[in-house]
């Protein structure tokens, strides 16, 4: 048996599928088809939450989307997933979900004593008040409102599941899989067009399933059916089903969210992507997203038992659960009317319906007496009286005389319809309101976008269907195709609608000035508008009178916002956080704001709404990142030599997305003695290091040459082909930007190289010149980063080892120079060699191909055997670097930087134009005293400053003073233990540095300051002897 | 009515029926002394301080919305003081020591909760620039403490620490002096404050253009009629340079869109605000529960006032890679502001061209933590027709001169800072 309250024979649930779950640690029994609320409340359970400030019991208030206080946390361990609707969470075998934001537990929870303090938890308290004492604010109140704050609990393990994203473009996007969906979706894919349609159920139906409906004399539920599987047959078109959209974009481009193993239960589709997010890009929308049903606020107005009419009528008609044995239903208008009448059809279960207006439809009222059902016309209930549930109800007429008091188990309530405009409004659209329904409809688009059915006030069933088809037509005719004749399409029109369930027709007459498209009018409600019982009656009633009951915000909440003078509706909304809560206020946003406009003497288009932002459900942050995640959130880029560094054993660094080998330790060694031996070996045999994650640009065409030269601050017009250069470029402001070696490969081509960092973003620079700038230039430049690999042999003995791999190649001093390439075979393949130095020593870049990579270092590893040749990573290369003043951009430089700041001004042309070039005349970068690079000795030779230490000109100064501002003349920017010095050294940039040549500054530490001196930033080989070798 | 428990219980029994306004809801007046124009924070505290500081309480805040509603009650709200250039590091160190007074000058709660700030390292080069940041800071007397991977793993349990990540964690710079506040709470209490000195408050006005009298700027032109002006502030953040334009000015402003988006609410579990060195990411909690997120900048200059996509994808994937276990927690609202960028990351409060029309804008994504500064020295520039001590450095003309205040060392495009 699935529950005492199962309707026999109703609803269209699996009852030969009965499933097993758990709520609270109570083991449970529903069927498949059944929500986690449907089952709950099949077995009777009512209250499934405390609310957020107060504490309150709360049961189910709706059965979709909208539901502020059914929030649960599903499942424990790695699958669990805090804050989940129970009214969404389609029910599997074994499931298991617990109450959320209550202690001990739901039935009995200790948060109540918050509600002897409830007089003062007004809106905004917390402004107010815990101010004093001052340190009481860290200390005590606010970890005391943040732990009672929050609803469920994150996972605390990684989540086992996987996510997609998939994006698709379509002619037309509905969405909304109700009868006024599937109507438009039909009548546009049975043109050929690619038609998307889209629902958050995991049937399309819409309201087709939760009310008893006939269509051309088929049941509601099965004409759904049949024109699902018409779409689903149609090659050109995709049914999304548990598909929510959630954002409505710029240019007709919109996002969904499929759910699409949550309700087989966690770990039971192994290898398919739990949830899949969707970009979608349409020529045209079709929105016919519906309308939520919206509550009237009494006494008590949330009390389990309590719910929405049309949430009543879901639970009987679709999943065939009576809400309890004695219902009584608090309505306004017509819909809600009849929503009662179909859920007693269903159920038996309703004695009496309180209808606040003086009278109702003949013909419903006619049903209802049929039906056995009691009304009450005029009159209201005051206030609903309960504990954990509603025993009862206090009625009174209109004019607040008593009118005696009705027990019930439970209450439908139906304050009207607030279309679902939230996707409209986002794109964005205008709202208006329309005071005949009571309600915002959507008034002008912005972009290629169709309202249909509910969500354009067409609330019958025979009206919704023609209003699809409609909007169906208007689209047709937009993207040019012909529409169909709309009435006398084949398929379904009005008249051939009958609505068992529903209100009658619309009355013709009432055709509103000012309808937003050609179609059946708007649908009569015959709303008399109620938005507070105590507003109605003109005085105070018992009871609280909640209009969000997730944030616990009440009427008078809002009333105080008022008189405090948050008129703004956005205001009144963040003071009292109505409409902030998971549920964004779906079923509170618009009666907040009238009561707002009640207590402000406005009226409620005056007042207006807040703005919809998306997302419009929850959107599972999981999705969003899809398969960004782990290794895959960022290429990892290695070069072809990786697999060699790795077997043997090197310490990889992250350079950009590059694994760079960083030291390559001998057993036993930490990384000080791998990275002393390594640059002793290159100091003194040779040492080989992978340099391919150089950035390497190939910049070809004829004007190449004039486009360096613009680029780079130093001249390039002349240099010879077969020639390098060093060359620095500038950002417009005249500080560093990257630096590199440039070859010129023929007249008009040359290989830039920039640094491992820098590589993308130089590209994209000299794109960005090129094509806003220079359009007229002809150059055209291309990334080979990855297209060559790049061995640096460095030494003494790097020329030895060359030529044992490149006997043909002539490298002496004189054939080849110093800053020169040359093109031949070294280890039997065709390489291009360059003999430039970035450690002073005399050295040789061989390029190859990439695929030669790893075969070309493996030669020269073998080559060098005999000569001494030690692999090694790019800690030697810093040191080595840095005792000769070679900067390293990002190290010696931030963007503060400029050329001259460095010691490199001859590198900047004097004569012709660069990017640049004009601040240096600007007064900032005259100055004398900028920083400049300097090199650091210390005293204590073994002492190494960490990098980044400030530096001071005396002792004395290391400490703050208030007294005497900003003690720090500068910064170290690099710094090491150098083997061949015998001593720690360091470079720095310091305020007018170089005038402080031979005086001693004060590196500031913890440990106390360090005395260094200052010097030139070369400390080894200044005259550049070694870079030649012995010839 | 002087808030305070007392006062919350007096109200209590008396069904919160004697609450004022919290602020004044006048008419506009004829003239003004000074009118500020923006109705954020920063032009809220300014008319606060005019009053309070300098004396000057014959002044208009103009708003064209509602007070807040720009880039203030759009932010992830994070209060710092972490620079490194002396011209920034003494201003926000001033701003902070404000923030950390705030509530009880304002006698209104601004929430305001030092829970600290970390920015992680997850390189050599990042940690070694942090290194250089933090030593700064303590040589400026600001709070800076750097924490190993293993302090972090004991303070944030749910970030991922191990060497999973694509880029793992080395360390941070942590302030802890830093935290965050509530952004409404601030525009509101500043409004309540200055309105109680006399300060009229003039909501659903909006400036739509200056008159002039040779170099000066003798009223303002609004959606409410023409309002004299002894002299005009401008505090209108991405609006800068529309504002700016109706008086004839070029502003070295971009205006951007930065989004910022929340989870759903759940139980403490992150005490702290804590940023992605590898990427464009950061987070903190927020007192209701929520996980307060934000990223990069979206990639061209926009005057939307909204989120989209791609930014958001390219946020959150760094988020997980920092907290896998958020993979199944479930984002509630996303939406953007319209960001003042600077050219060197730093704001612009200064004298202008015109002689009596005072600046105040270029706010990049950090101005929410100058609020009190901001308002605190515009108001002193404004009074004295000189700029303060503090923001004597925050002028328009660094931009030709070259005097930039490149905090971040970035270089010289908006997006970079
Ligand atoms: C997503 C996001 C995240 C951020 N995160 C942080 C953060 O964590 N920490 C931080 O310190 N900062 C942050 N910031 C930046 C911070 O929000 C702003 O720098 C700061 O709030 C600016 O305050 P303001 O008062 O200058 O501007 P605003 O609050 O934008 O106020 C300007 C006001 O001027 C009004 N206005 C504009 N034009 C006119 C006109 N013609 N007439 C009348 N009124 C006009 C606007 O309506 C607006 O209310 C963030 C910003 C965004 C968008």
């Amino acid at each position: 048996m699935s529950g005492a309250f199962r309707i026999p024979g109703a609803g269209h649930i699996d009852r030969a599928q009965p499933l097993a779950f758990r709520f609270n640690s109570k083991s449970l029994q529903g069927c498949a088809g059944d929500t986690l609320a449907s089952a709950l409340l099949a077995n009777g359970v009512h209250l499934v939450a405390r609310s957020f400030k107060y504490h309150r019991p709360r049961g189910m208030f709706t059965a979709g989307n909208e539901e502020p206080n059914a929030i649960v946390q599903l499942e424990r361990g790695p699958h669990t997933e805090p804050n989940l609707r129970a009214t969404e969470i389609e029910l599997y075998a074994g499931l298991v979900a617990a109450s959320v934001n209550c202690f001990p537990s739901v039935d009995f929870d200790l948060g109540v004593l918050n509600r002897l303090a409830s007089a003062i938890l007004v809106a905004g308290f917390y402004n107010k008040t815990f101010m004093w004492p001052k340190s009481f604010w860290k200390k005590f109140y606010e970890p005391v409102l943040r732990n009672a704050s929050g609803l469920g609990v994150a996972p605390d393990a990684p989540d086992p599941d996987i996510y997609d994203r998939l994006h698709w473009h379509c002619d037309v996007l509905v969405v909304g899989a109700g009868p006024a969906g599937l109507s438009a979706a039909l009548e546009v894919a049975r043109q050929g067009l690619r038609t998307v349609l889209i629902d958050e159920a995991p049937e399309p139906g819409g309201t087709l399933l939760q009310r008893p409906a006939q269509i051309g004399g088929i049941a509601g539920a099965a004409w759904a059916a049949r024109a699902a599987a018409e779409l689903d047959g149609l090659a050109n078109v995709l049914v999304l089903r548990r598909t929510s959209v959630f954002g409505y974009y710029d240019h007709n481009y919109l996002m969904a969210l499929e759910r699409r193993t949550d309700h087989l239960g966690p770990g039971r589709a192994p290898g398919i992507a739990r949830k899949r997010l969707w970009h979608f890009r349409a020529a045209r929308v079709i929105l016919a997203t519906g309308a939520h049903e919206r509550p009237i606020v009494f006494g008590n107005n949330d009390l389990p038992g309590i719910m929405l009419a049309n949430a009543a009528c879901t639970y009987a008609t679709r999943y065939g659960v009576a809400l309890g044995r004695r219902g009584v239903a608090f309505v306004n208008n017509d819909h809600g009317y009849a929503l009662a009448l179909d859920t007693q059809a269903a159920a038996g279960n309703l004695s009496l319906i309180v209808d606040a207006r003086p009278a109702a439809d003949p013909e419903l009222a006619r049903r209802a007496a049929g039906a056995g059902v009691r009304a009450l016309q005029g009159h209201v209930i005051a206030r609903a009286l309960g504990g954990k549930r509603v025993r009862g109800v206090d009625i009174r007429t209109c004019a607040g005389t008593n009118a005696g008091r009705v027990e019930c188990d439970h209450l439908l309530i139906s304050g009207g319809i607030s279309p679902a405009v939230h996707l409209f409004s986002q794109a964005p659209g205008t709202l208006r309101y329309d005071a005949r329904l009571a309600c915002f409809l959507p008034d002008r688009a912005s972009q290629a976008v169709e309202v249909a059915g509910a969500l354009n006030a067409r609330l019958q069933l025979a009206s919704a269907l023609a209003d699809g088809k409609a909007a169906a037509a208007r689209t047709l005719a937009a993207l040019g195709r012909a529409p169909a004749a709309l009435a006398t399409s084949a398929a379904l029109t009005a008249s051939s609608a009958a609505s068992a369930g529903f209100v009658p027709p619309a009355t013709v007459a009432a055709t509103a000035a000012g309808t937003p498209a050609p179609g059946p009018v708007p649908d009569e409600l015959h709303i008399e508008p109620l938005w507070s019982v105590q507003s109605l009656l003109g005085r105070k009633l018992p009871g609280k009178h909640f209009i969000d009951l997730q944030n616990d915000v009440t009427e008078s909440d809002i009333r105080l916002a008022a008189r405090e003078g948050f008129r703004s509706v956005e205001h009144a909304k963040r003071y009292t956080t109505t409409g902030m809560a998971t549920d964004q206020g779906k079923t509170s946003n618009v009666t907040g704001l009238a009561i707002l406009a009640e207590a402000l003497g406005k009226t409620i288009p005056e007042v207006g709404t807040t703005t919809f932002r998306p997302p419009f459900t929850p959107v599972t942050f999981g999705a969003l990142a899809g398969r960004d995640r782990g290794t895959l959130s960022d290429p990892v880029r290695i070069t072809p030599m990786h697999a060699w560094h790795a077997a043997n054993g090197a310490v990889f660094e992250d350079v950009g997305q590059w694994k760079r080998p960083w030291y390559f330790p001998l057993p036993g060694e930490d990384m000080q003695a791998a990275v002393a031996r390594e640059t002793r070996a290159l100091r003194t045999t040779a040492g080989v290091m992978d340099a391919t994650t150089l950035g390497k640009i190939d910049i070809r065409g004829a004007d190449a040459a004039e486009f360096l030269n613009r680029v780079y601050t130093n001249a390039w017009t002349k240099l010879a082909v077969g020639s390098c250069r060093y060359g620095l470029m500038c950002k417009p402001d005249g500080m560093m930007m990257d630096d590199g070696v440039t070859a010129r490969l023929a007249p008009d081509r040359f290989l830039m190289t920039t640094t491992t960092g820098n590589a993308a973003r130089v590209l994209d620079w000299l794109e960005e010149w090129l094509q806003t700038e220079w359009p007229g230039l002809k150059v055209y430049c291309t990334s080979v980063t990855e297209q060559w690999s790049t061995v640096a042999i460095v030494g003494p003995n790097s020329r030895k080892i060359l030529q044992a791999l490149a006997p043909d190649m002539d490298l002496s001093n004189a054939a080849f120079p110093f800053m020169t390439f040359r093109e031949g075979e070294v280890a039997g393949l065709r390489a291009r060699v360059f003999r430039i130095s970035f450690s002073g020593e005399l050295s040789y870049e061989v390029n190859v191909p990439s695929w030669h990579g790893l075969a070309l270092w493996q030669a020269v590893i073998d080559a060098g055997k005999a000569h001494g040749l030690t692999p090694y990573g790019t800690e030697t290369m810093h040191v080595a670097r840095a005792e000769k003043g070679y900067i390293i951009i990002g190290q010696e430089t931030d963007a503060t930087v400029t050329p001259q700041d460095l010691g490199l001004a001859w590198a900047v042309s004097t004569q012709k134009d660069f990017i640049g070039k004009r601040s240096f005349a600007r007064v900032d970068t005259r100055r004398t005293d900028r920083k400049q690079l300097v090199g650091l000795l210390p005293r204590d030779k073994s002492f190494v400053a960490a990098e980044g230490s400030h530096l001071v000109a005396s002792p004395a100064r290391a400490v703050f003073d208030p007294a005497s501002g900003s003690p720090s003349i500068g910064h170290i920017t690099s710094s090491y233990f150098s083997p061949n010095l015998g001593s720690g050294f360091a470079l720095a940039l310091i305020a007018n540095g170089r005038a402080l040549r031979g005086q001693t500054v004060y590196c500031v530490r913890d440990a106390g300051p360090q005395p260094m001196t200052v010097g030139d930033p070369v400390f080894f080989d200044p005259e550049g002897k070694r870079r030649d070798g012995i010839d | 009515m002087r808030y305070s428990i007392f006062s919350l219980v007096r109200q209590a029994f008396a069904g919160h029926r004697g609450w004022d306004e919290a602020w004044r809801t006048p008419e506009p007046k004829k003239q003004y002394d000074v009118v500020i124009v923006g109705g954020g924070g920063h032009g809220l505290a300014t008319a606060y301080y005019l009053a309070k500081n300098h004396g000057v309480s014959n002044v208009a805040v103009l708003e064209k919305g509602y007070i807040g509603g720009g880039n203030t009650g759009r932010n992830t709200t994070i209060v710092r003081s972490n620079y490194m250039l002396d011209d920034n590091a003494h201003f926000y160190e001033w701003s902070l020591k404000l923030w950390h007074q705030l509530s009880t000058d304002l006698n209104y709660n601004t929430m305001f909760s030092p829970r600290g700030v970390l920015n992680l390292a997850h390189t050599e080069g990042q940690r070694d620039q942090y290194f250089r940041r933090g030593n700064r800071m303590l040589l400026n007397g600001i709070d800076a403490e750097w924490m190993t991977r293993e302090d972090i793993a004991r303070f944030i349990p749910h970030l991922d620490c191990s060497d999973n990540p694509r880029f793992p964690i080395l360390g941070g710079l942590m302030q802890r002096r830093g935290g965050t506040a509530r952004h409404d709470a601030v525009a509101w209490g500043y409004a309540r404050a200055a309105s109680a000195l006399g300060v009229d408050i003039i909501q659903n006005c909006e400036v739509q253009g200056f008159a002039r009298e040779g170099n000066r700027v003798v009223a303002v032109e609004t959606s409410r009629g023409r309002i004299g002006a002894g002299k005009v502030g401008i505090a209108v953040a991405g609006n800068s340079g529309r504002v700016a334009g109706m008086v004839g000015l070029k502003l070295p402003i971009e205006t951007h869109v930065l989004q910022a988006f929340v989870s759903e609410p759940l139980k403490p579990m992150l005490d702290t605000v804590v940023t992605y060195g590898a990427g464009h990411f950061y987070m903190s909690q927020s007192d209701k529960g929520e996980l307060v997120m934000g990223g990069d900048l979206d990639f061209y200059p926009s005057y939307a006032q909204k989120g989209n996509i791609p930014i958001l994808e390219e946020a959150v994937a760094a988020g997980l890679q920092m907290f896998p276990i958020l993979s199944r927690v479930r984002m509630m609202r996303h939406w953007g502001g319209v960001m003042d960028m600077t050219l060197d990351g730093s704001p612009i409060i200064a004298k202008t061209p015109i002689d009596n029309f005072y600046l105040n804008g270029g706010w990049c994504y950090g101005g929410f933590k100058a609020t009190p500064a901001s308002g605190w020295v515009f108001a002193h520039t404004i009074a004295h027709d000189a700029p303060h001590e503090l923001n004597r450095a925050h002028t328009l003309e660094r931009f030709e001169t070259g005097h930039v205040i490149d905090d971040k060392g970035a270089g010289p495009v908006a997006q970079w800072h």
